[in-house]
């Protein structure tokens, strides 16, 4: 494909991806770029889970287990063992992966939510081990004193490079949802979603698909909570409770389950939401949150990125009947 | 040739038998049919073959293959293709994307192939995309490509579900109930279309309702009442034969 070519066909992409990145030129204020940095890995998680959710119609309701993975793989292997940071990220993604695969095995061979149920249970249960597991997590005291990222001399702790790397890492995992979407494996999973026996007599191998990305999503919660902690420096287990895992699957919902776009913009909405919001009052934010979810659910059941077909929407719904073009009536 | 033998094949869904000691044997190039009242095991028989399901008791082999051994998504591998009765399109993918689907089986691009279009996976696209639009301009709908298929009228429907089993390049076509709901001038069309896809090599066994429609395109016709085979032969025959002609009776008065 040339480049003119290339550039036509993932227009929008590019866009956004220019604004994310030029971003830190024009923005000094530290806390400000600290909420972009949050953004970054809020929307890898969210990649990952609108795969899953909306391309295969899974549900996760123990995401944050695998930030956790990946949090606290990061923060244990380097600062008890001195492990190099982008290998323990690794290694930390590779549990992951693992522990997905264990769970998605037996769940997604069943008919019904079993995974959702599944993934509950399994959320409880790392939560408490981060607090139990004293010797390895130091409990709720959390781990402090995690270095930065560096690669040769650059040292990604300083906020602008930790954006452009961060953002670059979340942009590159957004174009690969985007391709997966448009390719054999996410027709595949959609097709699975929407009609399995279909799929299945098309010789569509749905257990093995279905399995395969939630693996991924949880490769991609990992890597997230691996930045995560690379950026922050100090991690304990409060931020992994059931509530995270609803956040996320409320970010994705709110942004829209029908289009990998929806992760970008629920991810920026769920960020960018509480600092207004803090303005007026801590509490509201939930509340807020909750309502939103409830108004989203029923009347914009595309999400966030539905938002587009609304002007067409009430142009239609206002104009006189007479007055619509043939096609449309 | 015998391209797919029925032997004994008995179906139990937990007390009631759906299919009893069923035997019959599909050669190749044929259209075959596979009659019988509502509820007389036809879908039932269908599942089997392609797959999906077991039978409780019995063998379907296709060439030297046991399908009651095959995984569910399997049975399309060996070129065993169907359609549904009860519309099993992927409502909110485009037509063109729903007959990609069928190109699945087909194609190689795994995940990282497909997470980072590779060469090979966008010339491999490319294939899908010319091969899928062919099996579209088969069955006539080549004009609704980017239609969602939730959007097309139920003849459609299973028009775009016979464009998406072709695309797999099925040796045997399952078509269930393919008429219903059409007019005469549609099922005219469909029956030009299954002589086209038959005389392409394809063997066919379909399920219907429409006598005229099968006395028509049929070779052969299997009457199924109640799970059991009570008739097969040529369609003529079939017209003529008592138990046949008491079956459909029956099933009209009650
Ligand atoms: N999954 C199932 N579980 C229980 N009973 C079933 C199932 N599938 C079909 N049946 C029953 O098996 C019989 C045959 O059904 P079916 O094969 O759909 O008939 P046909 O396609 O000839 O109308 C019916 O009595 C139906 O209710
Ligand atoms: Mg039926």
């Amino acid at each position: 494909m040339g480049i003119v070519a290339y550039a036509r066909k993932h227009a929008a992409f590019l866009a956004f991806s220019a604004v994310a990145m030029c971003a830190p030129l024009f923005i000094g204020n530290k806390y400000y770029l600290s909420i972009l940095a949050f953004t970054a890995t809020r929307l890898m998680v969210a990649l990952g889970l609108n795969l899953l959710m909306g391309q295969a119609g899974q549900v996760s309701l123990g995401h944050a287990a695998f930030v956790a993975i990946g949090a606290y793989g990061s923060a244990v292997m380097t600062t008890r063992w001195s492990v190099n940071p982008w290998l323990a990220m690794l290694v930390a993604a590779l549990l992951a992966a693992g522990v997905a695969a264990i769970l998605g095995v037996p769940t997604l061979k069943l008919r019904g939510h079993y995974l959702a149920m599944a993934t509950l249970g399994f959320g409880e249960i790392v939560f408490i081990l981060l607090v139990q597991l004293k010797g390895l997590t130091l409990g709720t005291d959390g781990i402090s004193g995690i270095p930065s990222l560096t690669i040769g001399s650059l040292d990604f702790g300083r906020p602008r490079a930790y954006h452009w790397l961060a953002w670059g890492v979340a942009l590159l995992m957004l174009r690969m949802s985007l391709n997966l979407v448009d390719s054999r494996v996410g027709r595949s999973l959609r097709a699975l979603d929407r009609a399995e026996i279909a799929a299945l007599s098309l010789g569509v191998n749905t257990s093995f698909r279905k399995v395969q990305v939630f693996v991924v999503s949880a490769v991609f919660a990992s890597v997230a909570g691996s930045f995560y902690v690379h950026y922050i420096h100090y991690i304990s287990p409060d931020s992994f409770s059931v509530t995270f895992s609803v956040v996320l699957v409320t970010t994705v919902v709110l942004g829209g389950l029908g289009n990998v776009w929806g992760a970008v913009w629920g991810s920026i909405f769920m960020l960018f939401l509480p600092e207004y919001l803090k303005r007026f009052n801590q509490d509201y934010t939930n509340l807020v949150f909750g309502l939103m979810l409830i108004v989203v659910m029923i009347f914009l059941p595309g999400g966030l990125v539905g938002l587009r077909h609304v002007p067409a929407r009430l142009r239609r719904r206002f104009t006189p009947p007479d007055a619509l073009p043939a096609e449309d009536t | 040739m015998p391209i797919m033998r029925v032997e004994d094949v008995s179906k139990n869904f937990g007390g009631l038998d759906a299919l009893k000691r069923v035997s019959f044997t599909l050669y190749e190039g044929q259209v075959k049919a596979l009659i019988g009242p509502n509820g007389a095991g036809k879908t039932t028989l269908f599942n089997l073959i392609s797959g999906v399901d077991r039978p409780t008791a019995g063998h379907i082999y296709f060439r030297d293959h046991d399908l009651g051994t095959l995984r569910r998504h399997e049975a399309a591998g060996l070129g065993i293709g169907r359609t549904f009765q009860h519309s099993k399109v992927f409502d909110d993918m485009t037509v063109l994307d729903n007959v990609k689907v069928g190109r699945y089986q087909r194609g190689r691009a795994g995940i990282f192939s497909s997470f980072f279009s590779l060469r090979r996976h966008r010339n491999e696209e490319r294939q899908v995309r010319e091969t899928a639009f062919e099996a579209l301009k088969r069955v006539g709908l080549e004009a609704q490509a980017g239609e969602l298929a939730g959007n097309l009228p139920m003849g459609d429907r299973h028009l775009l579900e016979i464009a998406r089993s072709l695309a797999t390049e099925p040796t045997v076509l399952l078509l269930d109930e393919p008429a219903a709901g059409l007019n005469n001038d549609e099922t005219d069309r469909l029956a030009d279309l299954v002589r086209q896809i038959r005389d392409n090599g394809v063997t066919i066994l379909l399920v219907e309702h429409d006598m005229g429609f099968v006395m028509d395109i049929s070779d052969e016709v299997v009457v199924l009442d109640y799970g059991k085979k009570i008739a097969e032969g040529p369609p003529l025959m079939i017209q003529n034969d008592e138990e046949v002609i008491r079956a459909y009776l029956g099933d009209d008065l009650a």
